[in-house]
């Protein structure tokens, strides 16, 4: 099939204008961010950086911002240790159930990310009766974030050998010892990316979070969500989305130059489950 | 190494075997002798918090749902009743708010399919290797932006004296303002990347020499897409509508921000877990979404979509 140069120069053109319905929208967050007129009228009559500053002196934002990093980081941390456990139990060992158990971990990516919010919120409330914290934030967050270190660590078993490890074990190290000494040296760079991606992903959610969340608690997007219908709060939100967009953005960017498994469709899809 | 366990102390060498061994009472030794007990050290943890954690909030959230709200005290009662599933079937507000989703779903559907289909095969196929490369993280960068963030700039977007009302003045177009129109325009935009990736990987394993046997065979570059690519595409393209239908079908952030008094089914739940603080109703609210996420499941299994996600 050859394509004719016209053929050509459509499709190019088609490319450039979805690209532009892709990027232009989230610019537009960007520099409203620095728009010096308050109600946003296009174009911008005027630059500041006003609103930085507000954002930046507001208690609510920071504290925010603080609740965000919290929940983002120690959900990072469970999801590493479930999400390596898990990778090196189901790809090292052959057991009933395993393939149950494969399944089960795609689960909360798999179902829309409205479902895992009611579904644990009805849990905490309705059948547990705990009150909802960041710590339930935390315990739903890490349920899916799994799912990314999970994806990282077992792509990279699958192609170290096992070979090393049993001539480690052969040379007489524990298993402790070997782990330390010669798996996970090997797994590092792969947990980095898994890490870095599951606090993206935290960091940024919002569905499963406003199911979770207790009533005085507030991350980052919950602000955004509070603040949004609020006219006078207007330019601090677009501040708070810019500084969402960079946080999520460049984990990703650092994960995909650490491990090529990790930004690939597989992880795409994870992303599409949890918003 | 300092740790005596694992290494024999140095000139000190034990006869009884060659290769030093942990010895036989550590903890290490034990797990080494045992698979078992290794792999029941690895697997406790993460399966359990997934059963406790997960499995058990599905199984509740099913339960949940054939129960009732006192009407007085606005607890959960666990009274059997099937009213909350009979309701959302049979009224016929909730069948409108059913279809509406259903519809905003297809449309996103439709309108990604016809952005993603030229766009994909243009990268995938007509841009040169390394254009491919910058392209393809062109695409996945916003993606993982925030999907409240996306949202949001759209209702910068629309709004009143916004970038669409400046762009369309010229040419005589309003914005939509904020409604229907305006959650299926958010929804498309914000699933885009999804149908775009799967797509472009599809016609990416099209093999080139396929399509120049069609051309040297005498077809034309429209009966090649028709009659070779797109029969190979269909499972890309079905893994595409997965995303962009399955997701549409359960939001509801989009809906509140852009979305003025819209109802989706996502709305709905929202609502009753929150103001209207009705679990139980919700519970069965939410198991709509899921039966037609599954049953769509179902019907595409067999053309083999599942395994290109």
């Amino acid at each position: 099939m050859r394509l004719s140069r016209s053929a050509k120069v459509i499709l190019g053109v088609v490319t450039v204008l979805v690209f532009l319905f892709i990027y232009v929208p989230l610019l537009l967050v960007v520099v409203n961010s620095f728009n010096a007129d308050r109600t946003f009228g296009w174009p911008p009559r005027g630059l500041t950086l006003e609103w930085w500053v507000r954002a930046f002196d507001s208690a609510g934002v920071r504290g925010a911002l603080v609740s965000s990093l919290w929940v983002a980081a120690v959900s990072t941390i469970i999801s590493l240790v479930l999400g390596t456990l898990l990778a090196l139990a189901l790809l090292r060992y052959k057991f009933f159930g395993r393939d149950v158990i494969s399944l089960l971990v795609i689960l909360p990516i798999a179902l829309p990310g409205i479902v895992t919010g009611i579904a644990l919120n009805n849990m905490f409330t309705t059948i547990l009766g705990v009150s909802l914290s960041l710590w339930t934030v935390v315990i739903a967050h890490a349920t899916f974030c799994m799912v990314t270190v999970f994806n990282n660590v077992i792509a990279r078993l699958r192609r170290m050998s096992g070979g090393l490890e049993e001539a480690s074990a052969d040379l007489g190290a524990g298993v402790f010892t070997t782990f330390r000494l010669v798996t996970f040296p090997q797994l590092r760079s792969a947990l980095l990316a898994g890490g870095l991606l599951a606090f993206a992903l935290s960091f940024d959610e919002i569905i499963v979070t406003t199911f979770t969340i207790g009533a005085g608690d507030t991350t980052l997007p919950i602000w955004i969500l509070q603040n949004l219908f609020r006219p006078n709060q207007a330019p601090v939100v677009n501040v708070v989305a810019v500084v969402l967009i960079v946080v999520s953005i460049v984990p990703i960017w650092l994960a995909q130059r650490l491990s090529e498994d990790s930004v690939g469709i597989g992880a795409a899809r994870v992303k599409a489950k949890e918003g | 190494m300092a740790i005596p366990t694992q290494h024999p102390a140095p000139g000190a060498p034990r006869a009884a075997s060659a290769v030093p061994r942990p010895k036989a009472n550590t903890f290490s030794a034990l797990l080494h002798r045992s698979p078992r007990l290794r792999l029941a050290g690895l697997i406790t943890a993460p399966a359990g918090w997934l059963v406790l954690v997960y499995i058990a909030a599905l199984a509740a959230l099913l339960i949940t749902a054939f129960w009732t709200v006192d009407t007085f005290t606005g607890k959960v009662s666990t009274v059997w009743t099937a009213d909350n599933l009979v309701t959302v079937l049979t009224d016929p507000v909730y069948q409108r708010i059913t279809l509406r989703t259903l519809w905003i779903a297809v449309a996103v559907t439709v309108i990604d399919l016809i952005l993603a289909l030229p766009m994909a095969f243009f990268i995938a196929k007509v841009a040169s290797a390394r254009w491919q490369k910058l392209l393809v993280v062109a695409v996945l960068m916003p993606l993982w932006a925030s999907y409240l963030v996306k949202a949001y700039a759209w209702r910068n977007v629309l709004a009143d004296g916004g970038l669409l009302e400046w762009l369309g003045a010229p040419i005589g177009l309003q914005s939509p303002g904020y409604g229907e129109t305006a959650v299926i325009l958010t929804l498309s935009y914000i699933w885009l990347p999804f149908m775009i990736l799967p797509i472009y990987a599809g016609f990416d394993r099209v093999p080139d020499s396929l399509l120049e046997a069609s051309g040297d065979l005498g077809a034309k570059p429209l009966t090649t897409v028709r009659l070779v690519m797109l029969p190979l595409l269909v499972p890309s393209i079905i893994a595409g509508t997965i995303f962009t239908f399955s997701l549409s079908l359960g939001d509801y952030i989009t809906a509140q921000i852009v979305g003025g008094t819209t109802q989706m089914l996502g709305t709905v739940v929202y609502a009753n877990v929150g103001a209207a603080n009705n679990l139980p109703f919700a519970a069965a609210v939410s198991l709509v979404p899921i039966a037609i996420i599954t049953l769509y499941l179902f019907i595409v299994r067999r053309t083999g979509a599942l395994d290109s996600l």
